[in-house]
């Protein structure tokens, strides 16, 4: 006779540590889980509610400079340190686990125009008013000795930005001209000029480490080949552009910070046309940095607020101010993408979360699995109106809001007018031109 | 001895054969039954001049084998070499008389022989002498018995005069009494006391219940009291029916029936005192009918025919009454079959038992009834010369006996309704009672003439004798329609008659339940089924009675379409450029100048869909949480919509599937540095990568997602 029993196995239902959770087992039947579109869109209003309450991006103050912070920038093999330059010729290089400047340099006379780490990480170079290029050594001097550069480069010119190579022992100066120095020479290797025009910055291209692209006073931005004697291709746009950063993740992509208040993403193939205007400062942008990710960018403005663009939208994600928080000059993403780092006038270098509502520290897993299906949540109702309202609201300073305004007032007024002229004048004389063109003067190659 | 033992029994032969030629000889016994009497007697007396030689013994009666039955019907006689009678048995009365005499004179010889006893007490209490008349005064003034030693008055009652434990007891009992009742006052106060009307409702109920079961065991054990009780219910029942309790015009009703629009509960209570009322008010008819059927009935005892056997089965308003009724019916049954001449006195007493009530009204006409029918019936015997044709004779005289009952039940029932004051609707029912007459005695005389009524009616009859307990049992409509059932041919006549009786079995039905008849010959169940469907339908009518859900739906529909519709707009001023006032209005010409006229909507759509009502309302409370513009990246609403419908809730999917749908698209290692990316790290050959890890969408085409993962050790 058979006897039929029940058997189970128990890999079913024994966890293989105590800490294992609980195996369940469920029931997927859809007709016992009705209204599922009902029920996640609840979800997802409660995600971006508690998004909201959970924003707290601030994290710290780092004070210590004497003058407005003038330029910053990270070590490339140490997330806790971060150099700044300010505007009284002072280096400080800063522990940011400790929140606390670690290091004091008089570096320069006048501004420390621009600073940059060797990609080592053993040194650095700064630029400063006085004409001279200095290096560096990242460590301290030893007890009793005095802090002396490494090496001193006099220039003719005022040097008013500096990059390193990402590879090679060779960096770029830039003022009057784009100079290619090697470190172990006192004179450029190549000096590049197109126009008579201060240079603003220098960038050197993190992927395709020959190219650099500059941007000068007269409006436009110039790429270069380290390779070349003559620069490659230049784009004017209408107003100055004050810097560029390069996209670490796509070789061609780099953004630029105009003084019209708007960034402009540009393809180096096809410099006619950026790929995206981002707006939504209400004045000049003065630095921009990308995300190691490379899908975000973070831009200071002159309006005393940073904000925080995803490459492919024109509207910014974030906005980030404090009451304190003056005329932003430049601005960090650190390189685990997790916080930004900003300088302004008022002497302070200020820690920021890169996501508002992030929560520090490790996560548990199911921590994390909820963080996620929070954020594919929020991203799959995001178009809801009541779920954008409450994503998209942000309170500004009244000085932020009100030129918001004001300029939204002004670009209806511009849009009007060259709607009335274009039906007052002979068809096609007045031709429609996109945003994204509208700004591009010309590409000279 | 032996010689003493014949000669006794010779004697007592003798004796009996003596009585037997007696006058007086009970009614009861049967002449040919003394025939057969005579016969065995003479037996015996041979039996015991034989027995007198001494040789041949007499053979005493002994019982070989266990039978199988020991009962009274089985007792074996064989030792006397002749069948055992139960009419022998059962008649203690001859022979007891016969040998009374002889004991008489026997105790008379011996009384002879015997000594004078002790003075009689007449003897004794006769006093003679002075002394004695002396000796008497004082024992009667003291009491004294006489003949025995006893004891004195006096002395009897200080011996009945309690002990003190005996009154104790008998005390405590009292207090144990008393206590009791106080207990079971108190108890009936507070019972009295609790408003719960569902508690009242259900003590009702349960009591109802008890005295049915009561009622039930009384049946059983006294048919007579159970009449009794029978009665009281029937009065309650009227004095219910009286009180107009159930009309649903009470206060309570009225409120129920505010209520009921809104409370289910208030609804079905509602419609239980109005299903109660009906049965009340069904019931009038009901009355009305089983008078009818007491006169079936009446027929039926009085016709010995089978037709009527079918049609007693009255399923009255209660089946006690049929079942009172039918064991008389039984009863006269047989007498029937085996004598053809019943007396009449049996049938009276059979009548008046089953009237329950006996009129002397009722009861004259009765007898005269009786006398009459018993004389057509002598006389057709004596008559009748052909059996073939005697069926149908009968039949014929039944036929007659038959309008005759029935008129007289109809005088009957005058005289019954009216002695009834209670009942209000005496005169309705007398009217249908009337109106229902004409039909069947229509219905008679083509009974008559069919020929092959009799071979049914002889059907009837085996399955009557069969069947008697059985087809007691079945309910009315059955039958009734067995009845039409075979009798096709008399359908349309009897569909006449038979209209009202059918509308009140389809009643009847609603309250009882159709037990399942197996042994009837021509199937029913379809019809049966047919009944119960529209019992069914009925019933589903009548719980619905009041609400036209269509009616409700086309009506709700209508003012749905009226209130979308755009409104004209009136813009008169009463008064301006013309009197105004109270009662007056503004001219037909000026309002029609003013009244703007709304244009034509768009059609609704659900101008062609009759069974459905589209709000074409924008909902805004619901908008306000709806997607009004596509979003960019979509190019049809169906895109976005299934991006929206499938879920990706753990609840939805599988653990794995929640997974593969949560994972961010970047995924960075906190604490590692990010490098920026290099040729190397593009393309198949890559390994993996630490600080990230990137799904990489196409931006151009964005409705397909384009997953390269890129991962690349990073390099120091």
């Amino acid at each position: 006779m058979k006897v039929k029993m029940l058997s189970r196995n128990p890999d079913n239902y024994v966890r293989e540590t105590k800490l294992d959770l609980q195996r369940v087992p469920r029931n997927y039947d859809p007709t016992l889980h009705p209204f599922e579109v009902p029920r996640e869109y609840i979800r997802a209003l409660n995600a971006t509610k508690l998004e909201r309450v959970f924003a707290k991006p601030f994290l710290a103050s780092l004070d210590g400079h004497r003058d407005g912070v003038n330029c910053l920038a990270k070590h490339p093999k140490s997330l806790a340190t971060v150099l700044s330059g300010a505007c009284d010729g002072e280096v400080r290089i800063w522990n940011l686990t400790k929140r606390k400047c670690i290091r004091t340099i008089q570096a320069h006379e006048g501004f420390v125009r621009g600073i940059c780490t060797r990609f080592c990480g053993t040194s650095f170079f700064t630029v400063g008013d006085d004409k001279t290029v200095k290096q560096w050594k990242m460590d301290a001097p030893g007890n009793g000795e005095e802090e002396e550069p490494l090496h001193t480069i006099l220039g003719k010119t005022v040097y008013t930005g500096i990059d390193h190579h990402w590879k090679d022992p060779a960096f770029a100066t830039c003022g009057q001209q784009v100079d290619i120095w090697d470190e172990q020479r006192t004179n450029p290797i190549c000096s590049m000029t197109w126009g008579f025009d201060s240079i603003n910055s220098v960038k050197f291209n993190p992927i395709e480490t020959f190219l650099l692209g500059s941007c000068a006073s007269d409006r436009n931005i110039v790429l270069y080949d380290m390779r070349q004697a003559t620069p490659l291709k230049k784009v004017i746009l209408d107003m100055r552009t004050n810097t560029i950063c390069w996209n670490p993740m796509e070789a061609f992509i780099f953004t630029a910070a105009n003084e019209d208040y708007n960034l402009y993403t540009f393809d180096m193939r096809a410099l006619d046309t950026p790929l995206m205007v981002h707006m939504d400062h209400v004045s000049a942008v003065l630095d921009v940095d990308y995300s190691p990710t490379g899908k975000e960018f973070v831009s200071a403005s002159f309006d005393k607020s940073i904000r925080i663009f995803p490459v492919d939208r024109s509207r910014s994600r974030e906005v980030y101010h404090t009451k304190r928080m003056q005329h932003v000059i430049c601005v960090k993403w650190t390189s685990d993408s997790k916080y930004i780092m900003c300088g302004s006038d008022e002497m302070n270098i200020r820690l920021w979360k890169a996501n508002a509502s992030e929560k520090l520290g490790v996560l548990t897993s199911r921590e994390k699995a909820a963080k996620d299906y929070n954020q594919k949540l929020k991203e799959k109702f995001q178009y809801h109106p009541h779920i954008k309202r409450i994503a998209r609201h942000r309170h500004l300073p009244k000085s932020i809001y009100s030129q918001i305004q004001e300029q939204r007032i002004m670009k209806e007024a511009r849009r009007r007018k060259e709607v009335n002229r274009r039906k007052h004048s002979k068809p096609g004389s007045v031709p429609i031109v996109s945003e994204k063109k509208k700004h591009i003067v010309a590409v000279v190659k | 001895m032996k010689a003493i033992r014949a000669a006794e029994g010779l004697l007592t032969l003798s004796q009996q054969d003596e009585l037997v030629d007696l006058p007086n000889y009970p009614l009861s016994a049967s002449e040919d039954e003394g025939d057969s009497d005579g016969e065995r007697k003479h037996e015996k007396l041979l039996e015991a001049i034989n027995s007198l030689d001494g040789k041949n013994r007499y053979k005493l009666a002994e019982r070989s084998e266990a039978s199988l039955k020991v009962s009274e019907f089985n007792v074996s006689s064989e030792g006397s070499g002749e069948k055992l009678i139960l009419a022998d048995l059962l008649e203690p009365v001859k022979t007891s008389s016969s040998l009374a005499t002889v004991k008489k004179q026997l105790n008379r010889v011996k009384s002879k022989k015997t000594l004078e006893l002790p003075l009689n007490k007449e003897e004794v209490e006769r006093a003679r002498t002075p002394l004695e008349h002396e000796i008497f005064n004082l024992l009667h003034k003291n009491k004294q018995p006489v003949t025995d030693p006893l004891l004195t008055p006096m002395e009897k009652a200080s011996l009945k005069a309690m002990s003190l434990e005996e009154a104790k007891m008998r005390r405590a009992e009292l207090q144990r009494a008393r206590a009791l009742q106080s207990y079971y006052e108190a108890r009936a106060r507070r019972e009295k006391k609790i408003k719960s009307k569902k508690y009242h409702k259900i003590v009702k109920k349960g009591k109802a219940k008890k005295a049915l079961k009561e009622f039930e065991q009384l049946r059983n054990i006294n048919p007579t009291a159970a009449l009794e009780e029978l009665e009281k219910i029937e009065k309650a029942r009227m004095m219910e029916r009286m009180s107009l309790k159930h009309q649903n015009s009470g206060k309570w009703a009225k409120s129920k029936a505010i209520m009921a629009k809104y409370d289910l509960e208030a609804r079905q209570a509602m419609q239980e005192q109005l299903a109660k009322n009906k049965e009340l008010t069904q019931k009038l008819q009901v009355v009305s009918e089983s008078e009818e059927e007491g006169n079936t009935e009446e027929e039926e005892t009085l016709v010995p025919d089978v037709v009527n056997e079918v049609q007693m089965d009255a399923n009255g308003p209660n089946p006690w009454m049929l079942r009172s009724c039918n064991p008389d019916a039984k009863e006269e049954e047989k007498p029937m079959d085996s004598e053809h001449l019943p007396e009449p006195v049996a049938h009276q007493f059979s009548e008046s038992e089953e009237d329950e009530r006996p009129v002397a009204e009722e009861e004259t006409l009765l007898k005269e009834f009786e006398e009459r029918r018993a004389l057509r019936k002598r006389s057709e015997f004596s008559q009748d010369a052909e059996p073939m044709g005697s069926r149908e004779t009968q039949d014929s005289s039944s036929q007659e006996v038959l309008s005759e009952v029935r008129a007289l039940a109809q005088r009957l029932n005058k005289g019954n309704l009216q002695s009834r004051k209670q009942r209000v609707t005496s005169t309705g029912t007398v009217l249908q009672v009337q109106r229902e007459e004409p039909a069947p005695e229509e219905e008679e005389p083509l009974l008559l003439q069919r020929p092959e009524r009799v071979q049914t009616l002889e059907k009837l009859e085996k399955l009557g004798k069969e069947e008697c307990s059985q087809k007691k049992e079945l309910p009315r409509p059955i039958l009734q329609r067995e009845w039409t059932e075979r009798n096709p041919n008399n359908q349309p006549d009897a569909s006449k008659g038979k209209k009202k009786e059918q509308m009140i079995n389809l009643q009847n039905l609603l309250t009882t339940k159709t037990p399942s008849v197996k042994s009837l010959e021509v199937p029913t169940i379809e019809e049966l089924e047919d009944e119960e469907a529209k019992v069914q339908k009925q019933m589903i009518k009548e719980a619905f009675a009041g609400d036209d859900v269509i009616r409700d739906f086309l009506k709700e529909k209508r003012e749905a379409v009226e209130a979308n519709k755009p409104k004209d707009v009136d813009l008169t001023l009463p008064g301006w450029g013309e009197w105004g006032g109270l009662g007056l209005k503004p001219s037909a010409k000026k309002r029609r100048r003013f009244l703007i006229k709304a244009p034509e909507g768009p059609p609704r759509k659900d101008k062609n869909l009759p069974n459905v009502i589209i709000n074409e309302k924008r909902n805004i409370h619901a908008a306000a949480h709806q997607v009004r513009v596509l979003p960019y990246p979509f190019t049809h609403h169906q895109q976005f919509e299934r991006t929206i419908q499938t879920p990706i809730g753990s609840t939805w999917n599988t653990q794995r599937a929640f997974q593969k749908l949560t994972t961010p698209k970047v995924v960075t290692k906190p604490g590692h540095i990010i490098k920026p990316i290099k040729a190397e790290d593009v393309g198949y050959r890559s390994s993996s990568r630490s600080d990230i890890s990137v799904i990489q969408s196409n931006q151009k085409r964005l409705s397909g997602h384009h997953k390269k993962q890129l991962k690349k050790s990073s390099t120091d």
